[in-house]
């Protein structure tokens, strides 16, 4: 078990700076999902642990172990890649034993840790066969096992199901949380698909630009992100905005187009404000409650139903809210049509908001 | 969100970028085996060179290798204007200009037929279509040897044996294959949706060819220039088959200058001329830079 | 055209079928029917004019007993298979090298390119000057004091075909480097991470995992050289003009010789032939390996 940590690193590509001042504490045992946009620089800080990349400044522990200017071999990981980098000459069987042969591990070595790979995985049936032989969702449980015969520490994970189909990749997402709870070994996993990070992670790194914007559990991440790139990136559909400022003598309200919501049981942020200030206020489109349970709401407004997405178990309405384009989530069962008004409301104290300028939550 | 560590890389620890040394051991192999080949490939063009510019009694005093004492350009003026072929004593500057005359509109005709020809087999392909194409390829494998004589009797019944014109279209030919397969791979690799939105529109053949297809296709016009120039400007072969003296191409003329048994052998004046008729496609090669490469590329790899 | 009805299947995309007209003619008119007008008069003892009276297979009785046929086949046997190897080999270590990364990548393959430029006639050329003895590399080595040196390929018989490879391959090997340097920078980034967080060495990795991976690469490569090969002729002409004596002659040299000097069409005829079955030889494996074979994988 060991424990990854990365400091003040910096990489720069010439004159771009790809990462900057990035500070991450993995603990051993966790699992920590990088999250972001593509560019972002998740996968580029993965490869920088891995030692595949060399960085400007900064260093890497993996272990305790400053592995800075280590070869990737050295380092006691696993990686796992998005086109799966399976050898495509070579059997199964030579994929999983061709690294443990270079390292001079003995014969019946090898085969013990194939044999135990092959079982968590449950690919003792294919070791024979070739790469090409293999469906998708089979190729990746090879790559995954490349990396957990080499017995490491630490596994990389570079946007591992990517290339699967929506069924596929929702089946090897449990399975690699149940691989994780076996194992108990750190890993940090990249991924474009909050699904895929909300499931999975201890915690989730959300990456904008180079830089950490937030590092948390799930939860805090969707529930009370520290700015409005997290807030308006965690969460489908999209958290409803609305540009406004801040009222009352407290600066404790708040108005758009003269509607005035006022914030009480907020947990407002140590940030110092003052009303009058620009401000937005996110609501998510599943806070929203419609109809007789809308009345108990402090927040309530009638809203006209402008279009309608059916998605199955849920229909995400949308309409409009002091000016606004307004979407919230009903019921899937709910019979509504166009024009239908609806009662709806919300509670402010469980909504978002964050500054006008700085977008950092208040 | 910045951690307060102090910088662990003022004690001596590793920090920041793995240090490497210009000189090291891997990179003085690697370079050094690059440049004693590099040096290798440019031998023959130095060599060349400095043989050009010597006098006649330098050459045969000192080594090949031996940069010029006195530097003339006597040899570079005879190779051009002077030296002989059989009866003709007018120097390459003939060859040069038979080789301008042929190479254009060979240029010319053999693109603007393999583009459209390649259009035709991507976007429009018709019953057969593929069966004609599967020949040609094939075609570009058969020994041209096997098809010189029949398309002797050919180019006779039409009257223009042993004229520039029949090796313009000897060259359109045999430059079909490779042409239209480069064509083809690249109109196949535009958007169908593209195509078809014209036609939606009500565009025809010949208007989507050249309004919509052409355009797009500047790139790979270039590269099938630089293949053909280079090509064409460097055949042999049909040159000798196909023309008379009077109508050599620049390499047939440049051959028999050299290798004629008549006379002293006048290295100087040889090697000038060798870098002449080197010129064209040399100076198509350097402008060209990366464009070359993937003409070469395309017409080999893509099958 | 009041009616709409099937329209009639020859006029449908009339243009494209006259855009290809000149495909069509010189698929089947020049390639087919010259090919199978040459095999047919092979048979035929045609000599300043083809005429049809036919000897069966007397032209290549007479071929395969004609001593300057056995040479050249001789030759392209040896040449084709050194040419093949070195070609190969040397390709792949330049694209591997040039692979690596390196500062000025674009200078060298221009350098190692600029050959494959020249026509087959100066490659010839400049080859024959540096090899001639009086002043060539045998002179300069001499020159630095080894008296006894000999390096005079195309003055020997016994060598002079390697004379003509050392020539071929400075002239073609940059261009196999190129189809080389595309397949390496074709293969998957990933292969290379995998190998080196497995720790395999740089070699390794060359050698198990990226040649095994380029064999499709190999082959279309070992394709064009064996096509080319075979058609070796103008680097003949300009640097030996097939001598000394006959000692470097080759088919494509004997059919022209044959052809159009000799005044025996029908020995030509028979000569480009053998070429043609040669050709095919290699190729119908190759095009049954790479359109056949394509649908197990």
């Amino acid at each position: 078990m060991a424990n990854v940590s990365v400091k003040n690193l910096v990489l720069n590509f010439g004159s771009v700076e790809v990462l900057r001042d990035l500070n991450i504490e993995i603990p051993s045992g966790e699992f920590l999902v990088l999250l972001g946009a593509s560019g972002c620089g998740k996968s580029t800080l993965l490869n920088c642990i891995a030692g595949l990349l060399d960085i400007t400044e900064g260093q890497i522990f993996i272990g305790d172990k400053n592995v800075t200017w280590s070869e990737p071999k050295d380092r006691d990981i696993g990686m796992v890649f998005q086109s799966y980098a399976l050898y495509p000459q070579m059997t199964v069987e030579g994929n999983l034993s061709f690294g443990l042969k270079n390292a001079g591990l003995g014969k019946q070595d090898i085969e013990q840790r194939i044999a135990r790979a092959a079982e968590i995985l449950q690919i003792e049936p294919l070791l024979k066969r070739k790469p090409s032989a293999l469906s998708g969702g089979q190729r990746q449980r090879v790559a995954i096992g490349r990396a957990l015969v080499r017995d490491v520490d630490v596994f990389l994970f570079d946007e591992p199901l990517s290339n699967l189909d929506a069924k596929l990749r929702a089946d090897l997402r449990v399975e690699i949380k149940r691989l994780h709870q076996t194992l108990k070994n750190t890993m940090i996993y990249v991924t474009h698909d909050q699904i895929e990070a909300m499931t999975l992670a201890d915690r989730i790194a959300i990456m904008k630009q180079g830089i950490v914007q937030q590092l948390d559990t799930p939860y805090a991440i969707y529930n009370s992100p520290v700015n409005k790139y997290v807030a308006g990136f965690i969460g489908s559909p999209e958290m409803n905005f609305f540009d406004g400022k801040l009222a009352g003598a407290k600066a404790d309200g708040f108005e758009v187009e003269g509607k005035k919501i006022s914030l009480k049981g907020y947990d407002f942020a140590d940030a110092p404000r003052q009303a009058g200030q620009g401000a937005c206020l996110g609501v998510r489109p599943e806070q929203v409650v419609v109809g007789s349970a809308a009345k108990a709401m402090p927040v309530k407004a009638k809203a006209t139903v402008e279009l309608v997405e059916p998605m199955g178990a849920d229909t995400l309405v949308w309409s409009n809210f002091a000016g606004k384009p307004f979407r919230f989530l009903m019921e899937g069962t709910a019979q509504i049509g166009i024009g239908d008004k609806l009662d709806i409301g919300f509670d402010p104290a469980k909504a978002n908001l964050f500054d006008a300028e700085t977008e950092l939550r208040l | 969100m910045a951690d307060a560590t102090l910088n662990v890389g003022q004690l001596g620890e590793p920090s920041g970028t793995k240090p490497k040394r210009t000189f090291s051991r891997r990179n003085i192999i690697l370079y050094g085996t690059l440049i004693v080949i590099a040096m290798y490939y440019l031998l023959p063009l130095y060599v060349m060179v400095v043989t050009s510019l010597k006098g006649m009694p330098e050459i045969r005093l000192g080594n090949i290798f031996a940069p010029p004492v006195e530097i003339t350009f006597e040899p570079w003026a005879k190779a051009w204007a002077t030296a002989c072929t059989g009866l003709n004593c007018d120097g390459l500057s003939r060859g040069f200009w038979n080789s301008v005359q042929i190479t254009i509109p060979s240029v010319i005709i053999s693109i603007a037929i393999a583009s459209v020809n390649g259009y035709a087999l991507a976007n429009w392909r018709f019953k057969g279509a593929d069966v004609f194409f599967t020949i040609l390829i094939f075609g570009a494998f058969i020994p041209y040897q096997v098809m010189l004589y029949p398309m002797v009797i050919l180019l006779r019944e039409m009257g223009i044996y042993g004229t520039l014109t029949g090796l313009v279209i000897v060259h359109t030919i045999f430059g079909m294959p490779i042409l239209t397969l480069l064509f083809r791979n690249y109109f196949t690799s535009i958007p169908e949706e593209l195509f078809k939105a014209a036609r939606v529109d009500g565009a025809g053949f010949w208007s989507i060819y050249l309004k919509i297809m052409l355009p797009m296709s500047l790139p790979i016009f270039v590269v099938a220039m630089i293949l053909q120039i280079t090509g064409i400007w460097n055949d042999f072969l049909f040159g000798v088959v196909y023309t008379k003296p009077d109508i050599y191409p620049m390499t047939v003329q440049l051959n028999n200058i050299v290798n004629s048994v008549q006379g002293v052998k006048e290295y100087n004046v040889n090697m000038a001329a060798t870098i002449l008729t080197g010129l064209v496609p040399l100076t198509v090669y350097f402008i060209s830079g990366k464009l070359f490469v993937r003409g070469i590329a395309a017409g080999a790899v893509k099958g | 055209m009041a009616t709409i009805g099937k329209p009639n299947s020859l006029f449908r995309n009339m243009s494209a079928k006259i855009a290809a007209i000149p495909m069509i003619f010189t698929a089947l008119v020049v390639f087919v029917g010259g090919t199978l007008w040459t095999v047919t008069y092979s048979f035929t003892n045609s000599k300043l004019l083809p005429r049809e009276k036919w000897v069966g297979f007397d032209q290549y009785e007479r071929l395969w007993g004609t001593n300057r046929w056995n040479v050249a086949i001789e030759n392209i046997l040896i040449y084709g298979f050194f040419s093949l190897i070195f070609s190969l080999v040397i390709g792949f270590v330049l694209a591997a090298l040039l692979d690596q990364k390196i500062r000025f990548e674009d200078a060298f393959r221009t350098i190692l390119l600029y050959p494959f430029a020249l026509s087959f006639i100066v490659t010839g050329l400049v080859w024959q000057w540096i090899l001639n003895p009086e002043f060539g590399i045998q002179s300069m080595v001499r020159g630095l004091g080894w008296e006894s040196f000999t390096f005079d390929p195309l003055y020997n018989p016994e060598i002079v075909v390697y004379g003509l490879l050392i020539a071929g391959l400075w002239q073609g090997t940059g261009f196999v480097m190129c189809l080389m340097l595309a397949g390496l920078r074709g293969i998957d980034e990933d292969i290379w991470k995998a190998a080196r967080v497995d720790g395999i060495p740089m070699w390794k990795t060359y050698l198990f995992i990226i040649i095994p991976m380029m064999r499709p690469v190999f082959i279309t490569t070992l394709v064009i050289i064996a096509a080319g090969i075979v058609k070796l002729y103008d680097l003949v002409v300009a640097q030996t003009s097939g001598g000394p004596g006959i000692a470097s002659e080759v088919p494509a040299k004997y059919v022209y010789d044959y052809m159009f000097q000799g005044q025996n069409l029908g020995q030509g005829f028979a000569a480009s032939t053998m070429m043609l079955v040669s050709v095919l030889i290699v190729l119908i494996p190759w095009a049954y390996l790479e359109f056949g074979g394509r649908k197990n994988g």
